[in-house]
């Protein structure tokens, strides 16, 4: 389809090779993200999938390569630059501000707070506390949205791994970013709060925001990206629908052989 | 009965003025998560400080400046600041244990550089003489002492507001994210090291102040007042107080200092006669005690970190 080609691309990816030492996790991989997409990544394990997406979010330099965000070179930019270029990301481990509030949790993230220098509630005391009520109503839209407003004052620490999942989701949404990247978004959270995840994952997507999605679930891929990618030892084996992925022999084998085993 | 009231005085004075330090640590280790071994590097920078500006002429070594109190005292602040400045950039990589073994490498080396370097700073012997400020004016006496304690609490509630202001803000926020979880904190476009450093330096300059009363009250301070012994005492203060909380930290630094003086009188009073000499090492093993089993059965210490809500509109601790 035509379309598909004049889309335009929100991440790019050149070549990017990562090496531990004489293993090669990842393998030359050139492939671009469409914006507004909700792209899957699949792959069975020890396929390269979480180097390649601490590639992109910036935490692991790749050995040679380059990631292009929004047409800049991003490549090896430290995490919290990218967050600020506008590239949001989730942990597969949810990592919480355990002993805070889930309301501070997401009070931190907007940029640059007035606040956040030491100076700041001495000197420009009534700025900061303007723009706090401002973060505030934000954020309690943002914890209303991911149906988590009913916990603001929990610690964060003592919510359950599910609304752990959508607590980090409300954080990245706080920055505004295009492009989320969601780190096994589904693993380990009960089948009520993965259904919630995937209604506002969907929803964001049609109000505009980019969403790449690794994913150990197959189901979860097929029923809700598009499109896949496919990594199998490190390499790229397969791009397109999720309807020609249930088709494709290299990928059958690959991952779907090796899911029917177990 | 005023020898009673002398010395509680005397006590106050004191406990306050390590109250101060006691603050300082709970900005870099409660609210930030940095475990600075080596308080009393910084704290012997303010004193040290405090008294090469504001002290009386000395011979052959630095000091005698005479400098206006409140300017000595900020000096010392300084002095300590730079020191955390430097020590932060050093070891700005290191986390937790790592921190505490290099910044109680600092505060070993620092006391032995005083020790020994007497033409810096007096070496052994200290460094002695500071002419108090308004003395011919109150006179050396029971009003004076009173006054002196006058001004260190209003010190110290001075830093407690600050601190308060500085934790319920989005400053705090930020340090209590970074000592909850760095990676996320990077996650979400904040700059860790930068927040660590100005939190290090920021802790240590209140330890410079506590610092500078503390050897501008005795007039005095040599290599002896700045042993690790020193930080061990500041830290049980936190711990048993409530690493986190700022009234926590002043409430234990009073109780410490009182458990600490009453073992030290009463092991005077009551220790056999050939025991006499080892009674100190009896208080260390005492710290000791009160810091582990503090930890193992009450960690978050008597006051314990308040989470920050929602409802009073504004945050609070």
């Amino acid at each position: 389809m035509c379309w598909v080609q004049m889309a335009e691309t929100i991440l790019s990816l050149r070549g990017i090779t990562r090496d531990f030492g004489p293993f090669r996790a990842v393998d030359d991989i050139t492939v671009g993200i469409e914006k507004g997409s909700i792209t899957g990544l699949i792959g069975p394990n020890g396929a390269g999938k979480t180097t390649l997406f601490n590639v992109l979010c910036g935490t692991l330099a790749p050995t040679s390569g380059t990631v292009m965000l929004k047409g800049s070179d991003v490549t090896a930019m430290p995490s919290d630059r990218l967050f600020a270029a506008g590239l949001g990301r989730t942990f597969q481990i949810p990592r919480p501000f355990a002993k805070m509030s889930v309301l501070e949790n997401v009070m931190l993230a907007p940029l640059a707070q007035t606040g956040e220098k030491l100076a700041g509630p001495f000197l420009r005391a009534r700025d900061m506390r303007r723009e706090e009520d401002a973060i505030r109503a934000r954020a309690m839209e943002v914890l209303e949205f991911v149906t988590l407003d009913h916990l603001t004052d929990q610690a964060a620490g003592q919510i359950s791994g599910g609304q752990m999942k959508l607590l980090e989701l409300a954080r990245v949404l706080m920055g505004d970013p295009d492009l989320i990247l969601l780190d096994e978004p589904a693993a380990g959270v009960n089948p009520t709060l993965t259904r919630v995840l995937i209604s506002k994952i969907e929803e964001l997507n049609r109000a505009g925001k980019t969403f790449v999605i690794i994913e150990h679930d197959m189901d979860f891929v097929m029923q809700h990206c598009a499109p896949v990618i496919a990594m199998a030892e490190g390499r790229m084996v397969f791009h397109g629908s999720p309807e020609e992925a249930q088709n494709d022999p290299l990928l059958l084998e690959a991952y779907l052989g090796a899911a029917a085993i177990d | 009965m005023i020898g009673v009231i002398s010395y509680l005085v005397f006590f106050t004075t004191v406990a306050a003025i390590l109250a101060i330090a006691v603050l300082g640590l709970n900005l870099q280790w409660g609210n930030t998560g940095l475990f600075n071994g080596g308080v009393v590097a910084f704290f012997g920078a303010g004193a040290y400080g405090t008294l090469i500006l504001g002290g009386t002429p000395q011979d052959a070594h630095l000091g005698g400046y005479q400098l206006f109190y409140p300017l000595a005292l900020l000096g010392g602040m300084m002095a300590a600041g730079l020191m955390a400045w430097v020590v932060g950039v050093l070891t700005l990589r290191l986390r937790h244990d790592y921190l505490a073994i290099a910044t109680f490498g600092v505060a070993v080396a620092f006391e032995n550089l005083l020790r020994n370097a007497s033409g810096f700073a007096g070496g052994a012997q200290g460094l002695r003489g500071f002419q108090r400020p308004l003395l011919a004016w109150l006179g050396d006496g029971f009003t004076y002492n009173l006054l002196f304690l006058a001004f260190v609490l209003i010190l110290l509630v001075l830093v407690y507001l600050f601190l308060q202001r500085l934790i319920r803000s989005p400053f705090g926020r930020l340090l209590r994210a970074i000592r909850e979880d760095e990676t996320a904190a990077k996650s979400l476009g904040k700059n860790p090291a930068r927040i660590r450093l100005i939190s290090f330096i920021t802790g240590s300059v209140i330890m410079g102040l506590s610092g500078g009363l503390y050897g501008t009250f005795y007039a005095f301070i040599s290599p002896q007042d700045v042993l690790p012994i020193l930080t061990f005492q500041i830290w049980a203060m936190l711990i048993v107080g409530g690493a986190g909380n700022n009234r926590g930290a002043v409430a234990g630094a009073f109780l410490i200092w009182g458990a600490w003086t009453a073992s030290g009188w009463a092991l005077s009073r009551f220790a056999p006669l050939e025991m006499q000499l080892y009674t100190g090492s009896v208080q260390f093993v005492l710290i000791g005690f009160v810091i582990v089993g503090m930890l193992m059965w009450r960690p978050q210490g008597l006051f314990a970190e308040r989470l920050v809500v929602s409802q009073t509109g504004r945050a609070r601790q």
